[in-house]
């Protein structure tokens, strides 16, 4: 087992970190360099490329391989340009769900069209992080930012669907709970041969203590984040029991789960992306339902599949890459 | 691509015969009139040279790739015209920032806006210096007949190889689109990048009196921090003024400092002349014959036209202010660049503008009938 100096003194620059205590980038940075590793790729041979905001930093400066430190929302459009001129590289994408499904939304689905051999990383931490936590084409319906005070009026992409029809050859979808997963994908995504696009739910302690109304100390926040990850995903082709609900709460969280365990229930108050704080309830749905239907706190109870985000993998499949397509076009113009 | 010898051929497809001449190996281009003909003649010539060719999805990913590809060792180029340029403008300060050699054509239109968007203009003269946040100091080159848009294409590539900058080629839809002869010379004049010469080396800076750091690329080990933020020398993100003033005085200044070197002007008949009159691009046609039409009158009147527009040839027009009674700017905007003619001539001798929009070329009989009169 290597342990985690490995990896920084092989893969690390040595800067102080420009993440907030409890990123989600780290982990990420983690994943990708432990990818590189299990392959045994050729540093020099590595091109990261990013765009602007804080998911651009995972790469630059930490990554010791090229980096390429972009624009907002065109760091894509740079890397397709490395690329195309010198395929031999292999060019891996950090962007924001605001780099890359809002600014630099057009380039993301013409380069899966392309399904030129990018390695794109889309870090979904469902804001604008770096300019204060604003509303991003990631923010679910109804969620508070700075900028929907009232409530986000706006519905968000499913970017992995979107990136999927727009033709990208290996979609999938982890979350920064999802370490081993995500590592894997990352390594599946690096062997493939086209457009490779993974989309990351990461934790943002900073602004997403506002969008998920968290209350706690700093330091209480990103494990709960993290937790609320695994809450409130599932994992396609994964066998789920099912066994359990959630209380949904009129109000006060606490009245509600007091409200069960007076009935006996063992139960537990868990943080839910759909739901924000909810009372989960470990028995057979259909022994339970009814009951807590009747309590006066409880709006409505939900089953367990509810509200939940698949994770997993969308899309892997063999079509022609672009570069290669370029190589062919030099042939046939030369006449070869 | 075209042999060797004499041709008659597109103002734009010359552009493109130029830049393949010059080394381009990349090209990265969004639809637009009147640029189109340089995408459709590189998309057939280029691959044959070995190089990519690429139709972007718009004129953003169109720099972007370029400047990627200029990093992964590229003699890079786009070209585009009014609309498309103002796209650019956010990553041609990224190219100024980074330093990457870079060939952008802009063949002008008319504007703003859509405006008329098949005639010819030159109003995108300060947006090519100017167009970019922040402080930057650009080369930007004028080519008034097809043969110049050949000869100074290849010269906009020398130049972004030497200086590691992006180089604007500002053409219009008149030079862009008229057929006209051009030699293609056996043998073309090239320059490389400065390649790294060590593991060691800082790709943004250098003890160099010409300010112009190597360039190391994408794949070869140098682990490179190519950023748009302010750097050090090695490329580590540092955002102290006095970083900051580093980076923006020396590409300022590696430009400036090689302004006689960067010079191009073209002179006629300015020996002697009283009356001088000063123009570039398409403009400078009807100029050059008001010119030989006032000689003929006796009249002591010179032509004056930089090729290379930015920087300013601020000695040369200081030197015109001691010579001549009159210095006429003729350009097809509302009167731009005779403003840094005057500012240059700082009230020496009297400078006429006689500017014009439209779409049209300002006539002959036009620039004759305001030379005539400043001779008296
Ligand atoms: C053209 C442009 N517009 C706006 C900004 C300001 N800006 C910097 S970071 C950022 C948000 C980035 O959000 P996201 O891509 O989701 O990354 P995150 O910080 O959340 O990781 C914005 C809008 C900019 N740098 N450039
Ligand atoms: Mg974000």
């Amino acid at each position: 087992m290597k342990n985690l100096f490995y990896y920084r003194d092989k893969y690390v620059r040595s800067q102080p970190s420009a993440f907030c205590p409890g990123c989600g980038g780290g982990i990420i940075l983690n994943c990708f360099l432990r990818a590189i590793d299990d392959l045994g790729l050729d540093l020099d041979k590595i091109l990261a490329v990013s765009g602007i905001g804080c998911t651009a930093w995972i790469p630059s400066p930490n990554f010791n391989g090229d980096t390429l430190h972009t624009t907002h929302g065109r760091a894509i459009a740079f890397a397709t340009g490395a690329k195309a001129y010198n395929p031999d590289l292999t060019t891996v994408v950090f962007t924001g769900d605001g780099d890359g499904a809002g600014i630099g939304g057009n380039h993301l689905i013409h380069a899966a069209r392309r399904n030129i051999d990018l390695k794109v990383i889309l870090v979904n931490n469902m804001s604008y992080a770096m300019t204060g936590g604003q509303i991003a084409p990631t923010t679910l319906h109804g969620e508070t930012t700075v900028t929907s005070p009232y409530g986000n009026p706006e519905f968000p992409f499913d970017i992995t669907q979107l990136v999927k029809a727009a033709g990208a050859s290996y979609v999938a979808k982890w979350s920064t709970y999802h370490v081993l997963e995500l590592t894997r994908s990352i390594k599946e995504a690096l062997q493939h041969k086209g457009f490779s696009f993974i989309e990351v739910l990461s934790q943002c302690p900073t602004q997403q203590r506002r969008i998920f109304n968290l209350r706690g100390t700093l330091q209480s926040l990103p494990p709960r984040i993290l937790d609320m990850f695994g809450e409130s995903t599932v994992i396609r082709g994964r066998p789920d029991k099912g066994d359990y609900v959630y209380a949904v709460p009129k109000e006060d969280v606490s009245e509600t789960l007091k409200q069960v365990e007076s009935l006996g229930i063992s139960a537990r108050v868990v943080d839910h992306i759909g739901f924000g704080q909810v009372v989960r309830v470990d028995e057979e749905p259909e022994s339970v339902k009814a009951k807590l239907e009747a309590l006066s706190s409880v709006t409505y109870v939900a089953d367990h599949k509810e509200s939940k985000i698949e994770m997993g993998l969308f899309e892997k499949k063999s079509r022609p890459e672009f570069t290669d397509s370029l190589k062919e076009i030099i042939k046939k113009a030369r006449g070869e | 691509m075209l042999k060797p010898g004499r041709h008659l051929v597109l103002g734009n497809v010359a552009c493109a015969e130029g830049a393949i001449r010059a080394g381009c190996r990349f090209f990265a281009g969004y639809p637009i009139t009147p640029a189109s003909e340089i995408s459709h003649h590189v998309a057939a010539e280029l691959p044959k040279a070995g190089g990519v060719f690429l139709q972007m999805e718009d004129e953003i990913a169109s720099i972007a790739s370029v400047i990627g590809a200029s990093w992964a060792g590229a003699k890079a180029m786009t070209a585009t015209s009014g609309p498309g340029y103002s796209l650019m403008m956010e990553n041609i300060g990224y190219a100024h920032m980074t330093e990457t050699p870079l060939v952008l054509v802009n063949v002008q239109r008319s504007g703003p806006s859509t405006g008329q968007s098949t005639s010819p203009g030159q109003q995108d003269i300060y947006q090519a210096k100017y167009g970019a946040h922040g402080d930057y100091e650009v080369i930007a080159i004028s080519p008034w007949s097809v043969q110049e848009m050949f000869d100074l294409t290849v010269r906009a590539f020398n130049l972004a190889e030497t200086y590691r900058t992006p180089v604007m080629l500002m053409s219009d839809g008149l030079i862009g689109h008229i057929e006209e002869k051009l030699i293609v010379p056996e043998k073309v004049e090239v320059v490389n990048r400065k390649k790294s010469t060590s593991m060691d080396a800082t790709p943004w800076g250098t003890d160099d009196p010409s300010g112009v750091p190597e360039m190391p690329a994408f794949g070869e080990g140098h682990k490179l921090l190519v950023t748009g933020s302010t750097h050090r020398p090695d490329g580590v993100r540092n955002f102290s003024p006095e970083y900051h003033q580093m980076i923006v005085y020396r590409i300022r200044d590696k430009i400036l400092n090689a302004e006689p070197q960067i010079r191009d002007i073209h002179k006629v008949h300015m020996d002697d002349a009283k009356v001088a009159v000063l123009s570039f691009g398409a403009s400078a046609r009807p100029s050059i014959e008001a010119v030989q039409r006032a000689r003929s009158e006796g009249i002591k009147a010179g032509l004056f036209r930089p090729r290379t527009i930015w920087p300013f040839p601020e000695t040369e027009v200081k030197a015109l202010a001691e010579q001549v009674e009159a210095v006429i700017v003729v350009e097809m905007n509302v009167g731009k660049y005779v403003k840094e003619v005057e500012r240059a001539v700082c009230g020496k001798t009297k400078v006429v503008s006689l500017a014009k929009v439209g779409g049209v070329l300002p006539l002959a009989r036009e620039v004759l009938n305001v030379t005539r009169r400043e001779a008296q």
